[in-house]
């Protein structure tokens, strides 16, 4: 019971850990720039005010556009649950593999695409077309690179993948790095960074994600925000996690856990701070330079695949 | 006194070619077709899901003669768990489409097609594949194969009046019987080692490796031509969009169902000796469809096109896993091979299920708006609420979305890849990994072809003004369709069910079966053991809908639940009209684009007599140029040459005749 406890405190914190990423990625990105920025706590103050704000939905719509951002929060929000945060051995792993993160990632993204065409404006399809166009490419490549650690680990539960890394040790292994690559190029493409998509831009002809969200408002939007930002944290803890599993609870002791909670957030901050210096750094691409990106993604999934399987499994 | 489900499906091939029978009098009174065949036809189908159900639970198999045929051949049936699970399959399918078939085929009474074609071609369709799945010699397999390819000729050709339906079926019959004969010769290798037609022999022969693979060779050229794989599966997509909308469902939903079911008799169970290159061979032509099938789906703009290359693409997919099936028997993993067929079977399951489902959506559009072309649809979902809510379940199970039925087809076929590891060879060990990539890309391109279609049809404004003025469809409609959606939800939560209905297959053909996917409970799915993989589809959906719930709860609570209507906003530009959405080829134009390589593209402004203006968009298929043309100008040449012969003289006939008879003579003696 106290397991099942636990998993729920796990994916409760996803929710609330999840504005305070991105405000933390907001504030450095502004320092960065000489800006002083939003206060870290924005974010939260933001989904206050959307929350209460009256809800408009255009004339055009149907009823898939009222419940696209249940769907698309909720299906988010159970996959971060499945991903272990500060503890390691939890049921929800084993309710969905990897794969069925991803499905459920593609279940939300599925919804959210819909829901940019149902208006039936020319931004929504815009958006909508693109995003699919940068999904059809990055979600292999993910598949690709979840799949080289699944192998070695013989096992596609993110427990057995982590286990196997914590057991095993720091090993430097080929294929590890090509999948490592291959995951932080997806996580930049899926969760609309730059280079790929500016999450800050409104200018019409750049738009991918903002695009189909267009047309919604108040508590709708607040849904559609939260989830993105969650989507964020999930690749977030699946990078750290996965590839640096120190420090989390292997016990459900509360000092194992305190130890979990501490490592996690300190781990993301130092991956945040990374995202916003990369985004500083770097400029947009050109919408068809994405494909190029990603196949360079797709090919570093592989290419870890195939060293595991030719380099790895006989020696 | 052959055993009770035998006698069922004997039964349900009766109700086919009763269904068929009363249809001939359809000319005089057309409601017979209505009131009495097709549902006939539901009932043969209802009548096979009980006879197939029946076998699966119980395990056994029951064989009979029946006193017809050749006198030194009579016809043998057997049902078998394999041929049980092909019962259940068609039975499913033609259930719902006597449901549905009703509403639909009224359209056709009082026009100027036949209706004694479309009903009794359509029960000796059902009769044929019913035949087909029950036959136990080659004999009676080609009787009814025959017999299923030539009644769906007739259904492909109903509206024959359009030069280009014509065209699309003489195409089908010829790939049908060039794809016949090569079964026929595959038969003919088998039958030689085995002394006998009957299957009972066939699998008694020693085959030696070379003719074992000779055999494999003819079985999956026929087989697979007749299941639409790449690279011949041009006509698949010309042929099956033109038939009444619930055959078209039949078509493609439980034709190439039996392909598959021919493909896995005659390699799996007749021809036993299993090589690795077999298993290679399947996974790079499967793949090669996979993708083809998709990117070709993505640029297609009429609906019912777009669905039938779809099934090259769910083909694709299912000799996939039958590939990794005969690799892992063929290399000493019977417990793998087991596994990779029963994902191969439950995805020729959930394919046949959810696309019926969205061929029959489709002819509900059809139905009410007299449109194929996605580009004049948009903002159906409020015109047809219902056809739209099942055309959803329909999208989201094709595109392998959890918890919807073809993501766990896929997640098992995933799940078995993975085991590629356990593998001697390190070439092999590479290729599988390969494949799964490509089924990867292949399905987040499904979804990216599910997005289109929904989001052009049923969301956003009409496109044309017949579509604006839709009108709901009539209750049978919807009612078929919405058996198959449940379906589909049902086959996505609980997996390990229809797992263990699967199971007696694999027990059948491999020995073994996978009796590890349920030992956790009903709840877990593990395919391999619990601690390598586990999916729990009942209790993901029980946590979506707690998690939904709770936020609903949420809102609710709070004072503003209710919404206010408003304009669009669209950036704050001038009120968006109907023609500013975007359209379903500029939706797939990116990924058009960065496939460019792979597709025949026509485009630029055309201006016409009258001064207007148009943009044309041709996309073709490389395969006509590179595969069909080439073999349509070689047979037309040699037909040239043979035209010599015909001097038109009696004389001269009768002397070649002659000379052909004593050749043959003299071979035989």
């Amino acid at each position: 019971m106290t397991v099942w406890f636990i998993a729920l405190l796990q994916a409760l914190l996803c929710v609330a850990l999840a504005p305070l990423l991105i405000g933390w990625v907001r504030r450095v990105k502004a320092r960065l720039q000489n800006r002083r920025g939003a206060p870290l706590l924005q974010p939260y103050a933001d989904l206050r005010k959307l929350m209460v704000k009256e809800t408009r939905v255009a004339h055009t719509a149907s009823p898939l556009f009222r419940v696209a951002p249940y769907i698309v929060f909720v299906a988010t929000w159970l996959a971060c649950a499945t991903v272990p945060l500060i503890a390691l051995d939890l049921p929800t792993a084993r309710i969905a593999d990897i794969i069925v993160l991803v499905g459920l990632l593609a279940l939300g993204r599925f919804f959210l695409a819909l829901a940019g065409m149902d208006v039936g404006t020319a931004f929504g399809g815009l958006g909508a077309s693109r995003e699919m166009l940068i999904s059809s490419l990055a979600e292999p490549a993910m598949l690709m690179a979840v799949f080289t650690l699944a192998m070695t680990a013989h096992s596609t539960s993110l427990v057995g993948v982590m286990e196997h890394h914590l057991t095993d040790g720091f090993l430097l292994r080929p294929s590890y790095l090509f999948a490592f690559g291959a995951l932080v190029l997806v996580a930049l493409a899926e969760c609309g960074r730059i280079p790929v998509d500016n999450p800050t831009t409104h200018l019409e002809l750049t738009m991918v994600h903002e695009a189909m969200l267009l047309e919604y408002t108040g508590r709708h939007l607040a849904l559609m925000e939260w989830a993105a930002w969650i989507k964020l944290l999930l690749y977030g803890v699946l990078i750290v996690n996965v590839f640096l599993p120190w420090g989390i609870a292997t016990a459900f002791t509360p000092a194992a856990l305190a130890l979990g909670l501490i490592a996690v957030v300190i781990k993301l901050a130092l991956l945040g701070a990374a995202l916003a210096l990369g985004e500083t750094l770097m400029a947009k691409m050109r919408l068809f330079r994405v494909p190029g990106f990603l196949n360079l993604a797709l090919l570093l999934g592989l290419l870890g695949l195939l060293s595991h399987v030719i380099l790895e499994v006989g020696a | 006194m052959p055993d009770s489900p035998l006698v069922l499906a004997l039964l349900a091939l009766w109700l086919a070619l009763g269904s068929s029978a009363v249809s001939l009098l359809a000319g005089r009174e057309p409601r017979l077709l209505r009131l009495v065949a097709v549902p006939l036809l539901g009932l043969a189908g209802v009548t096979a899901l009980g006879a197939g159900l029946w076998t699966l639970i119980a395990g056994t198999s029951a064989s009979a003669i029946l006193p017809l045929g050749l006198p030194w051949l009579p016809w043998h049936v057997r049902l078998d768990p394999l041929a049980g699970v092909f019962l259940v399959l068609i039975g499913l399918v033609t259930g719902a489409v006597g449901l549905y078939g009703r509403d639909y085929v009224r359209d056709f009474e009082g026009g100027r097609e036949s209706l004694i074609a479309l009903g009794g071609f359509s029960g000796l369709f059902m009769a044929g594949m019913l035949l087909v799945v029950l036959a136990d010699d080659a004999f009676v397999f080609m009787v009814a194969w025959e017999v299923m390819s030539l009644s769906s000729y007739f259904l492909v050709a109903f509206q024959h009046e359009q030069a280009a339906n014509r065209r699309a079926a003489f195409l089908y019959l010829l790939m049908a019987h060039v794809g016949g004969l090569a079964i026929l010769l595959g038969f003919g290798v088998l039958a030689a080692f085995g002394g006998g037609f009957d299957f009972e022999a066939m699998r008694a022969a020693e085959l030696t490796p070379l003719w074992a693979g000779v055999a494999f060779a003819l079985a999956f050229l026929g087989f697979g031509m007749k299941a639409g794989l790449a690279p011949l599966h041009a006509w698949l997509p010309e042929a099956h969009p033109v038939a009444p909308s619930h055959i078209s469902a039949l078509m493609s939903g439980v034709m190439l169902k039996v392909a598959v079911y021919g493909f896995i008799r005659v390699v799996l169970d007749l021809n036993g000796a299993v090589q690795w290159s077999w298993g290679v061979a399947l996974i790079v032509i499967g793949g090669l469809s996979a993708l083809i099938g998709v990117l070709f789906a993505l640029v297609q703009t009429d609906l019912k096109r777009l669905l039938a290359y779809s099934s090259v693409e769910n083909l694709g997919i299912i000799f996939i896993a039958l590939g990794l099936s005969l690799l892992f028997q063929s290399t000493g993993h019977p417990n793998l091979a087991a596994l990779a067929l029963v994902a191969a079977l439950y995805h020729a399951l959930n394919h046949a299920l959810f696309k019926s489902l969205l061929f029959l959506g489709a002819g509900a559009i059809l139905h009410s708006t007299h449109e194929r072309d996605l580009d004049q649809m948009g903002g159906l979902l409020r015109r047809m609420p219902w056809t739209g809510s099942f055309f959803l379940i329909g999208c989201l199970s094709i595109s392998a979305l959890p918890p919807f039925n073809g993501f766990v087809s896929e997640w098992l076929i995933f799940q078995s890849a993975l085991q590629a590891w356990t593998l001697e060879s390190g070439v092999l060990r590479s290729l599988v990994p390969i494949a799964s990539a490509v089924l990867a890309l292949t399905g987040a391109l499904v979804a990216a072809t599910f997005v289109k279609v929904y989001g052009i049809a049923f969301l956003g404004q009409a496109r044309s003004r017949h579509v604006r003025r839709a009108r709901p469809s009539p209750k049978g409609m919807w009612a078929g369709q919405g058996l198959l959606a449940g379906l589909c939800v049902l086959f996505g939560v609980l997996p390990t069910q229809i797992l263990g209905l699967l199971d007696p297959v694999a027990e059948q053909l491999l020995g073994t079966g996978v009796p590890q996917a349920g030992a956790s409970g009903w709840l877990w799915l593990t395919p391999i053991s619990s601690e390598t993989a586990s999916y729990s589809a009942p209790l993901t959906i029980l946590l979506l809908a707690l998690i939904a719930g709770a936020a609903i709860w949420w809102f609710k609570r709070g004072a503003s639940w209710r919404v206010r209507r408003c304009d669009p906003w669209d950036c704050g530009f001038a009120a968006p009209t109907p023609r500013m959405q975007y359209s379903a080829a500029s939706f797939a134009q990116p990924i058009r684009r960065v496939f460019a390589l792979l597709f025949l593209v026509d485009e630029g402004p055309d201006r016409s007599a009258d001064g207007v203006t148009r943009y044309r968009l041709k996309i073709a298929d490389r395969a006509w140029g590179w595969l069909y043309l080439p073999v349509a100008r070689a047979v037309d040449a040699s037909a040239r040459r043979v035209v010599r012969l015909q001097s038109g003289s009696v004389r001269v006939y009768l002397g070649w005749t002659l000379a052909t008879l004593l050749v043959l003579l003299w071979i035989i003696a």
